[in-house]
């Protein structure tokens, strides 16, 4: 017995409010954000993860009030990415009541904020999410994206993530664009490849559809932490439920 | 002055915020204070001392807040919990930037070897997520919080006390580290107590309560 595997729900924010997608087009009010952190710690979720997805940069501090009331409440580890442009967003976020910050698009267009940050504040609230595609036009197999995907940046993603961990990343998000929304699993040769070549935790997300991914995750990706959205939203599975799956297939959990 | 049941020390280095509502949670009716005022942490009847970060760091703004003498005190005097840097912080040594700790306790502070196995796969480094903490000595903080519970960890580096009698609690990665320390009114965990769920906030509630 030892470390557990986490499990990871992910909310995305947008204008201060929680929100849920329905086909990627409609966002729909998902609840008050209290109410839903304290459902998901109830199920025995391991971490939250709030992703800001808010267009306009004027109502992006919306999401400090978010964190600031789930703080409040909910005593396990709270992860916000989207939108962390300067060490200055770190450090709100982080007095907010935000344990972990995720950094993604920064990271590759300025990755000294990435230093500057984990001198800072420590590498144990530093993640870089790093968002993946398989390519053929590069001498590597995956390569980085940025902006949600849209813009290419030339970089091998396990080199990038190597680099990021020397850089002082504690912790790795990694999605493939590939998968994610698919529901047809974790693109596990990408996350084996990275976890392999760096030291720090990784965390798959991307493609969830069932409770066997999840497990796959771990065992074939070798994951630290899995993270999903959509089976958890819409009530298909519960956090406890994915634990005992995971249980049941001789994987560490806290239950 | 008003009274202050507890103080909760700020010297600068991670998000307190957590810390202070974890405990209020569990101390309704207390009055609860973020202070980095040596005269709050002199008249505080219990005193927290958390701390996230680099070591270096840590040693620093404590000097620079002219904390030490503060902490010391209240390490000496009243009931007093250390949380994760604020446990290493209470040895004399740590590898971490080669610092010298407040020196209460013998012993160095270390960081976990790279590339050792566990179940087929390498250990990642932080140790960082849920791991089983269990009670080597009895301690009156363990009220009903069960043997093996899982408590919330993020470090690099773990304490390594010279003298045995004050390892209350282990934990396994892959071999057992000492992650909770007890002497008298002391109490320290290398784990984040604040993020624990139900189990850490018994170990706060306990915290609040203890007659040393």
């Amino acid at each position: 017995m030892g470390l557990a595997k986490r499990i990871i729900p992910c909310l995305d924010v947008t204008d201060g409010r929680v929100v849920k997608g329905i086909n990627f087009l409609e966002l729909r009010d998902a609840g008050d954000p209290v109410e839903i952190a304290k459902r998901y710690d109830d199920q025995g979720a391991d971490e939250l993860t709030f992703l800001d997805i808010t267009a306009s940069s004027d109502n992006r501090g919306l999401i400090l009030h978010i964190i600031e009331q789930v703080a409040s409440q909910v005593f396990i580890p709270l992860t916000v990415g989207g939108g962390v442009r300067e060490v200055e967003d770190v450090r709100r976020l982080l007095n907010a009541g935000a344990d972990k910050v995720s950094i993604n698009t920064t990271a590759v267009l300025n990755p000294k904020m990435v230093q500057d940050a984990a001198a800072r504040f420590g590498s144990q609230c530093i993640v870089v999410a790093i968002d993946a595609k398989k390519v053929d036009n590069q001498p590597f197999e995956w390569e980085v994206f940025t902006h949600g995907g849209r813009k290419a940046t030339g970089l091998d993603a396990v080199k990038w993530a190597q680099h990021m961990v020397n850089l002082g990343a504690g912790e790795l998000l990694v999605t493939s664009m590939d998968r994610d929304g698919t529901k047809i699993g974790f693109n596990n040769p990408l996350n084996r490849a990275i976890s392999d070549a760096v030291d720090v935790p990784l965390i798959a997300s991307g493609g969830v559809g069932n409770l066997q991914h999840l497990v796959d995750g771990v065992t074939i990706g070798g994951a630290d932490a899995v993270l999903a959205a959509s089976i958890f939203h819409y009530g298909e599975y519960t956090v406890q439920q994915a634990k005992e799956y995971m249980r049941n297939h001789h994987i560490e959990v806290r239950l | 002055m008003a009274k202050i049941d507890i103080a909760v020390v700020d010297y600068g280095m991670g998000n307190l915020r957590s810390v202070s509502k974890a405990v209020e949670h569990v101390a309704q009716g207390k009055s609860v204070v973020v202070t980095s005022a040596p005269a709050e942490i002199q008249q505080a009847e219990r005193v927290i001392f958390p701390g996230q970060g680099a070591m270096p760091d840590c040693m620093r703004e404590l000097d620079s807040r002219m904390l030490r003498d503060s902490i010391l005190h209240a390490a000496a005097n009243k009931p007093f919990l250390g949380i994760c840097i604020g446990m290493q912080l209470l040895f004399e040594h740590s590898e971490e930037g080669d610092t010298l700790g407040l020196g209460l306790f013998k012993g160095d502070v270390k960081r976990f070897t790279a590339n050792q196995m566990l179940n087929d796969e390498k250990i990642k480094i932080p140790h960082m997520g849920w791991n089983q903490v269990y009670q080597s000595k009895p301690h009156a903080l363990w009220k009903d919080i069960d043997e093996a519970t899982r408590f919330y960890h993020v470090h690099s580096y773990y304490a390594e006390p010279i003298d045995p009698a004050l390892v209350v609690g282990e934990t396994a990665y892959p071999k057992r580290f000492c992650s909770v320390v007890a002497q008298d009114n002391i109490f320290a965990t290398q784990f984040h107590v604040e993020k624990s769920a139900q189990a850490g906030l018994q170990l706060l509630r306990n915290f609040v309560y203890w007659k040393p």
